[in-house]
Formats: C-alpha cells, structure tokens, sequence
C-alpha cells in the first residue's frame, strides 16, 4: 500500500495493480468508510480497481495544517486502520436485459468464430457471471464491470470504432461493460441494452455505482423492441 | 436582456470552476481551462470568482448586446473590438446597447474569457454550469455556442454610453512563472516517473517540447523526444488530474486538460502544479515549453498564493466599482 499526490488537492491510496475482487473489497471498505465520515474533509471520492482518489479542498485543510498533503495522508492512514475490510455493505444488485440480435452484436460472430464456440455458447458464458462494478470511468455511466469468464475474454479491437451507440454491451479483456453514451469505442460489441444508463434529467443521472452487482439476462429483439424504461426504473430503484 | 451570438466561434463555450463531486460516476469535472483568467473576470465586473463566464477559442464568437452590461474580457488577447473601437483587455468595460463585440486577430494567448455583472441566467447542472460536451448538458445545451443562441443576463443595468474604466488587473503573477520570459511549467513528480529510462527522465527535463496542433480541451499533446520506458507494466486505470502529463506507448507526451476523463491508464511522468496551469493552457500550439520539478510543499503555496492575490484583486475592483454601481 502507498499514499501518493496526484495534486495539489488529490491524493491517491494505492492497494495494488492487480483486477481482484479481494483488492477491490479493500478499495471498497475504505471508500464507504469515508463517505460515511461526518467532516466532509473530500469533495470526490473516485474508486478505482486497486486505488481510491480523495480529492479535497486546499484552502480548507490550509487553515488546519500547513502542508495539507501530510494532513490528509495522517487522516486517510487513520481511515485505513478503522475501516473495517469485512464491512463493505451489502450490495446493489442490478439485472440488467442485453439483447445479442447480431443487428447489435456487431463482434459477436468474430469472436464466436475466434473462441470456438457457438453464439448461444458466447451468451451463455456472458450471462452466467455475475459481475461487480470495480469503478467508473471514461464516460459518464460507464461502469467497468468484471470479471468475465476466460473463455470469452478478447482483447480491445485494434483500432477503435468512430462511432458505438449507446446501450452497447461490450467486452474488453475480462472486462465488460456498457456504453452510456454514443461514443468511439474499442470493446467488443456482443449485445445492446435497451436500458438508460445516463439521463441527465434523472435526480441520479447515472444507474450504476461503484460497488454495484450486475447480472445480464438475454432479451429477443421484439422485448428490446418493446422494453418499458419507466417501470424498470421502479424496479431498479 | 441579453447579447446574441450573430457568428458562432469554433470552441466557445459556458464555463465556471468545474462540476465536483460526481467523479466517482464518471461524470468528470469540466470548467474554465485558464481559472485564474475566468476569476479576474469576474472579479472586474463585481461577481462571485465562480460566476460562469464565455470561454472563447479563436477565432472567437461575435456578440450583439440588445441591452446595456457590465463586461470585461481577460486571458487571451483577441484583439477585442466594440463596435469597431479597440477595447482593452483586464479593464471593466460598459457596454452600451445594440453594441456588437467582435475579435480580430490573435495578439497572444489560446483562451479568452468574457464576464458580464451579476452573470448570465443558465440552468445548474449538478452544482455547476459548465458544458460537458460528451453527457450534452450544462452550458448551452451541452455544446459549443452557435449562432443564434442568446446568454440573458441577471442583473439589469443602466446605461446609454460605452466607457472603459480607468483601472485595470494587473495579471502578470498568474502567467509569470518560474523564469519570466522562458515558458517552463513546474510540475510535481509524477507517480509513474521512474518507469522512465535514466536518459528519457533527463530529457524531460533538459528538453523542450512544443504544444502540438492536436490539443483540445481534452488533452495538450506535446511534441518533441519520444521518451522510453524501462518499465513495460501494464497500468490499470485510476483518477487522474487537469494537468497530468502522461506518457503515451510510442513515447509521445499528453498533458490533460479541463474535459479530461475522470480516470486513465497511462503512466504519469508529471503533475502540472495548479499555480502554473493558467501559464500551460495559455500557450498557443508551435510553442515551446520545457518543465522542471518541485516538491508538494511548494506546489500548494504557490496556489494559495495564487488565490490570496486573487481574493485580494476581487476585494479591490469590488472597491473602485462600489461609487459607480450605484449608478448603473
């Protein structure tokens, strides 16, 4: 473990470069540990696979110390040693309908063909897992969600899309993940969901959080087709 | 009450500190690429430093204004005309109205920032107005300003005449630097900084490099030695900052800007420190820039400094705007 300046007023505590779920639980348990505290002391908290951003407010941890980094490095070893690596909370678990139609399953038949299985083999495999929300990043909403099976696991494209539209469903590495917005992209696009990820009209923009249990069910192109975003909202909130 | 874009800019658009707190979703902080710029602004016309202002690329917008307004442009020099006079820059200006702005030529600098008194009437997003282009919210729609658009004010004031005030900000401490005249950027060791070879971290910094074509809101890339790394490790993606310098696989150098993702997997040679970041984001592609190290310490009491003489400005302008306020 390390405790670096990425800033000025961001410090990152570094667990390990490693995607692992017992990495991230550690990630984990100090980041609700944090946004529990009563003194506000950050203004983000960013997870990440095997690291958690604070950043904070210079001129307010100034008028307590006079090098904030070593202010907020003492707090945040403190947090560490309270945190309990047990007490993650419990997690939210989204279900999460991918219709695989080829029409949206651009690299689906590539990567059957590549992986020697059949389509319905690919869809199996991906909708058997339940991932975990390790972070977000990249876009807003787009949750980086692992750890998906080696038998289906592809490396990025190797030069990426001008143009992925939103709801794509995709694999990178033992990643997956889904394209909150349209976007160029590298993933491999197996599926779409019909699900909104990103509306900024929503009180909570985003659907996804960090720490968040995803699970994919197969949907035919007639229910993508006809899929009613209003009640899974309610189901979902 | 308003002013109306009659010809849209090529990168123009709302901006005021930026959107914190929702990193952890993604949703990166946006803001003004020159803060120290876009809070002299403001602190000119009287407002909040946070106020959202215009942001400006050039070539820039021009404006109409069908009503009088309190304004001032700070940052790049433009070559700002009104109605076809030349007006100053970092000078509060009143403005009378059917007043059109217009900006001519570069004379220096990449971004100007245009602020009116009391502000201009926009819907928060999150806590912030600034435009996040890749979500199409805050700002204007979430976009650059086309033509046509129309930024109403808040405040209503009085006035028939153009009149340039008689003071104006003294910015050269925001832009000064380490070595005045030389454009060295100080930064902070970057994480990732020893996975250089011996030589390619001396050549950071002994070498210059020039701001390329290709820089963006996104990210500046800078041209010059390729550097090499002794360390090929893959690196998984964690927070990064505005103003981090990452180094790309071909060895090719990118510093991150204000619309930067909110995470990213390159290994970080450098951490522009926020006191110089007004200093990098000015420079104009084809210029050179070299960097040099100091220690965490300094960093944050340069930026303190930083916005000591800032708050200190605001207070003064408040000051010598105070008689004239009362009667616009």
């Amino acid at each position: 473990m390390s405790i670096y300046p990425v800033s000025e007023n961001a410090v990152t505590i570094y667990f390990g470069n490693e995607l692992d779920i017992g990495l991230n639980h550690r990630v984990f348990s100090l980041y609700n540990y944090l946004r529990r505290q009563p003194d506000s002391f950050w203004v983000d908290l960013i997870p990440a696979y095997g690291s958690l951003t604070v950043v904070y407010d210079l001129n307010k941890i100034r008028t307590i110390s006079h090098l904030a980094f070593e202010w907020i490095r003492r707090r945040l070893e403190d947090a560490i040693t309270r945190c309990d690596d047990a007490v993650v909370g419990a997690a939210r678990k989204l279900s999460i309908p991918v219709c695989y139609d080829p029409v949206f399953g651009l690299d689906l038949k590539l990567l059957s063909k590549s992986k020697k299985l059949s389509i319905d083999q690919v869809i199996e495999l991906h909708t058997a897992q339940t991932y975990r929300v390790f972070m977000l990043g990249f876009l807003p909403g787009f949750a980086y969600m692992a750890i998906v099976d080696e038998k289906i696991a592809t490396p990025r494209l190797p030069s990426p899309r001008k143009h992925v539209p939103a709801g794509s469903v995709g694999i990178a590495g033992n990643q997956t993940g889904i394209y909150p917005l349209d976007s160029p992209g590298g993933w491999n696009i197996i599926g779409r969901t019909p699900v909104k990820l990103f509306d900024s009209h929503n009180e909570n923009p985003v659907l996804f959080q960090p720490g968040d249990e995803v699970k994919f069910y197969s949907v035919s192109k007639e229910e993508f087709d006809s899929f009613n975003q209003k009640s899974f909202t309610l189901l979902a909130s | 009450m308003s002013i109306e874009v009659i010809k849209a800019g090529i990168a123009d658009s709302i901006q005021d500190e930026g959107r914190f707190g929702f990193q952890h979703l993604g949703i990166n902080p946006n803001g003004a690429m020159d803060l120290c710029a876009m809070k002299v602004a403001n602190a000119l016309v009287g407002n909040a430093l946070n106020e959202a202002v215009v942001e400006m690329g050039f070539p820039a917008s021009t404006f109409r204004f069908d009503k009088p307004a309190l304004v001032a442009l700070t940052g790049a020099d433009f070559t700002p005309k009104l109605n076809g006079r030349n007006i100053p820059i970092n000078q509060p200006v009143l403005v009378a109205s059917g007043s059109e702005l217009k900006f001519t030529k570069v004379k220096h600098s990449a971004w100007c920032y245009l602020a009116v008194h009391g502000g201009f009437g926009l819907t928060e997003w999150l806590g912030s107005y600034s435009t996040n282009k890749k979500a199409n919210v805050g700002g204007v729609e979430g976009r650059f300003l086309k033509k046509g658009d129309r930024l109403s004010f808040r405040r209503q004031i009085n006035n028939s005449a153009i009149k340039v005030f008689p003071w104006r900000a003294n910015v050269t401490e925001f832009y000064e630097g380490s070595v005045p005249s030389q454009t060295n950027v100080r930064c902070i060791e970057g994480n990732e900084f020893d996975w250089l070879t011996k030589k390619s971290q001396k050549d950071f910094l002994k070498r210059s490099f020039i701001i390329s074509r290709q820089s963006d809101r996104m990210g500046y890339r800078l041209e010059g030695t390729a550097l090499k790394q002794s360390k090929k490790q893959e690196l998984l993606s964690t927070a990064v900052s505005f103003g981090t310098i990452q180094v790309l696989p071909n060895g090719e150098l990118i510093a991150l800007m204000a619309d930067h993702q909110t995470t990213g997997g390159y290994p970080r040679v450098a951490q522009v420190i926020a006191a110089d970041r007004s200093r990098l984001v000015q420079c104009s592609p084809a210029e050179k820039i070299s960097f040099s190290f100091v220690d965490i310490e300094e960093a944050e009491d340069l930026l303190l400094k930083q916005e000591q003489s800032l708050s200190r400005l605001q207070y003064a302008c408040k000051l010598m705007l105070k008689e004239y306020l009362v009667f616009l």
